[in-house]
């Protein structure tokens, strides 16, 4: 299995012009690989994820493409993109603990699901999975209000995999869980990808120091594209992008203490994407930015599965 | 000041019929005026509910919360005083409206008096104080922001009024290293000003950073509690320690922790209460060891 994201550009059509969320990402995810995602909030993570699932009517696929064991996908058809959903590619949306029918019990959610999808249910498979993320057979009989955050959480996890995907997108999986329950379901998750039934994983996070006990390799982006990715060690010690490198500076010490040295983020905000500026979007928040940073920077293979798309870095 | 006594919460709970849950179970802490006070614990252990409680959305099956010496009562003059920032953000919206007319609503009910022009830098300011940009934000619809967006401007609208105590679910869970810390800043801030926080989270990287006090809950009831630094630097309950070793850390092995061999409840003499207090301002529960005189329930 491979899935190349190539130049990928997908928009959101506003009242007011276009939101360039998702404005020329690409790479690669190979057979087993779980890749990181991580970035500034409102960087187009989620739009990334939706994208290569179902776009829904305000989003444009502009340009680029996606393809999965050399298949084109067909990403603005969204009836031919059904032979792909859940079976192929599957997502865990981000707060889909909030996307439940309220109405249902989560056992019955299940079974309607999967029979929408032709597929009957298989019980004792269905308890092997809940016991995987560390859940009671009994959430079966519950409503989702009589679930806390993180059990709905990982209701959702479970449920996005039964129909064991090549491609698993799992967008902020972790960030409604508590340590303990963080470790259990990224163990769960490696399992699933270890045993096959999850070939391949794109595990989005804003967690950079959770996401480098699972992932192979990190994806950091930057406004809507691309700013560095390479195998996990190497980004999280020799980081070569600004940004990159001010993101895990401000990771905090455990202990840290506002009174006695406050933290400082990054200062300044990401450009706006609906009328996004020429040249590189860290631009106004670079310490290291020169007139050269007014053009564009490519995204440049430095070392072997190591790109950054910045002037300075190679 | 807020203070809970004894605080319990039973769900009848749906599962097979007739059981029921003890989703809290008789807790107790204290919150002053400028302090904030962080409860942490596991997926289900009570936490939301608790922060539901203090909100008046949900009544104590039995126990006390008193703010300021009075019984906690909804209604427009509680609600002036005391606003919760949840975890899931999109319920919090209606989506066929715009997102920043959960502004407008603020003002209708609690500014009518506040000039336009006013009351847009108002927002502009509150806006800029969570670090996102106006023009990128207002006007739309929630499906058009993103998850840490729309969490951010639900902090935005709790600055917009004159609160006395706020009540933080997981608020900076879904937020980039950054962006989260420009937020915790905010709050210390408002602190500064005399505003009690009540802040639910499992994020433990960033857990002493500006409480003054933790209380750690386990299965609806608190294992340890007291001083920050006094939990964090000397955690005595298994538990606590289990957490703590367990926080991911960049480039560091993710241990669990190792197992702790006496219960400091039962070795402090296992006095009457649910807790002991072990030195000031630091109580333990009973850790269920083995050789314990009795198990915790
Ligand atoms: N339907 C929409 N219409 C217009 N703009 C949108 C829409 N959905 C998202 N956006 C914008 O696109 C950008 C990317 O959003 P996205 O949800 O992909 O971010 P994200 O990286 O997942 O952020 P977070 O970490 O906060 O979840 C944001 O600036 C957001 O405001
Ligand atoms: N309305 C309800 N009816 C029945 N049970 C409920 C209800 N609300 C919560 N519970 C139960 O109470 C317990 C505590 O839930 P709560 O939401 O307070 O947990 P939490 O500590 O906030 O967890 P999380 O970190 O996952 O958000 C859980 O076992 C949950 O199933
Ligand atoms: S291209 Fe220039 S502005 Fe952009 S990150 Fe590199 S040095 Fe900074
Ligand atoms: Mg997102
Ligand atoms: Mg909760
Ligand atoms: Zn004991």
């Amino acid at each position: 299995m491979t899935l190349t994201v190539n130049d990928l550009r997908v928009h959101y059509r506003t009242l007011r012009g276009e939101v360039r969320a998702l404005d020329g990402v690409g790479f690669d995810l190979a057979d087993g690989e779980i890749l990181g995602l991580a970035g500034e909030s409102g960087c187009g993570k989620t739009t990334l994820g939706k994208s290569l699932i179902r776009l829904d009517g305000r989003m444009r696929h502009v340009g680029g493409t996606v393809t999965l064991d050399g298949d084109e996908l067909p990403l603005s058809d969204d009836r031919a993109m059904n032979a792909y959903r859940f079976h192929k590619i599957s997502l865990v949306p981000q707060y889909s603990m909030s996307a439940l029918n309220p109405t249902r019990r989560i056992g019955r959610m299940i079974r309607e699901l999967l029979a929408s999808r032709g597929v009957t249910v298989d019980t004792d498979e269905l308890h092997r999975r809940l016991a995987l993320v560390g859940l009671e057979r009994d959430v079966l009989d519950r409503y989702p209000i009589e679930l806390s955050g993180g059990m709905k959480q990982r209701a959702v996890m479970v449920i996005s995999t039964l129909l064991d995907p090549s491609v698993l997108i799992a967008d902020e999986v972790t960030s409604a869980l508590d340590v303990s329950n963080q470790q259990a379901v990224v163990g769960a998750l490696t399992g699933l990808r270890d045993k096959g039934l999850v070939t391949s994983m794109i595990f989005v996070t804003h967690d950079l120091g959770l996401t480098s006990h699972i992932a192979d390799s990190i994806m950091v982006m930057y406004a809507g594209k691309l700013a560095e990715k390479a195998p996990t060690r190497t980004l999280t010690t020799e980081p070569r992008h600004p940004y990159t490198k001010m993101l895990i500076g401000s990771l905090p010490q455990v202990g840290a203490r506002y009174k006695d040295k406050p933290l400082s983020g990054i200062e300044g905000s990401p450009p706006s994407l609906l009328n996004p500026p020429l040249g590189c979007r860290f631009r106004d928040r670079c310490p290291l930015a020169d007139a050269r940073c007014a053009e564009e920077p490519p995204v440049v293979e430095i070392a072997p599965r190591h790109s950054v798309a910045c002037w300075k870095a190679a | 000041m807020l203070t809970l006594d004894r605080v319990t919460k039973t769900f009848r709970a749906g599962a097979f019929g007739g059981g029921s849950t003890t989703a809290v179970d008789r807790v107790s802490f204290e919150a002053a005026p400028g302090e904030l006070v962080s409860l942490i614990g596991e997926s289900g252990s009570g936490k939301s509910t608790i922060g539901r409680m203090v909100l008046g959305l949900t009544r104590a099956s039995s126990g006390s919360l008193t703010l300021d010496g009075e019984q906690v009562r909804p209604g427009k003059d509680f609600y002036r005083r005391v606003q919760g920032v949840f975890q899931d953000p999109f319920s919090c919206y209606n989506p066929v409206f715009k997102a920043d007319r959960v502004f407008a609503l603020v003002r209708r009910a609690y500014h009518p008096g506040v000039p336009d022009k006013e009351w847009a830098d108002r927002v502009e300011k509150a806006v800029r104080d969570v670090r996102l940009d106006p023009g990128q934000v207002l006007g739309r619809y929630p499906h058009q922001l993103s998850g840490g967006q729309l969490q951010r401007l639900l902090i935005a609208r709790a600055l917009l009024l004159d609160l006395r105590f706020l009540v933080a679910d997981e608020i900076t869970s879904m937020l980039d290293a950054s962006t989260r810390i420009d937020v915790l800043n905010l709050l210390a801030g408002l602190k500064e000003r005399g505003l009690g926080v009540l802040y639910i989270t499992h994020d433990l990287s960033l857990g002493t950073y500006l409480a003054e006090r933790t209380v750690v809950l386990r299965n609806g009831r608190v294992v340890e509690r007291g001083d920050t630094q006094k939990v964090f630097g000397n955690p005595l309950h298994p538990y606590t320690r289990t957490l703590l070793a367990a926080v991911p850390r960049l480039n560091e092995p993710w241990t669990s922790a190792e197992p702790v061999e006496v219960c400091a409840f039962h070795e402090g003499g296992a006095p009457d209460t649910d807790l002991y207090e072990t030195e000031p301002d630091h109580f333990v529960a009973c850790a269920g060891l083995p050789d314990c005189g009795r198990t915790s329930a």
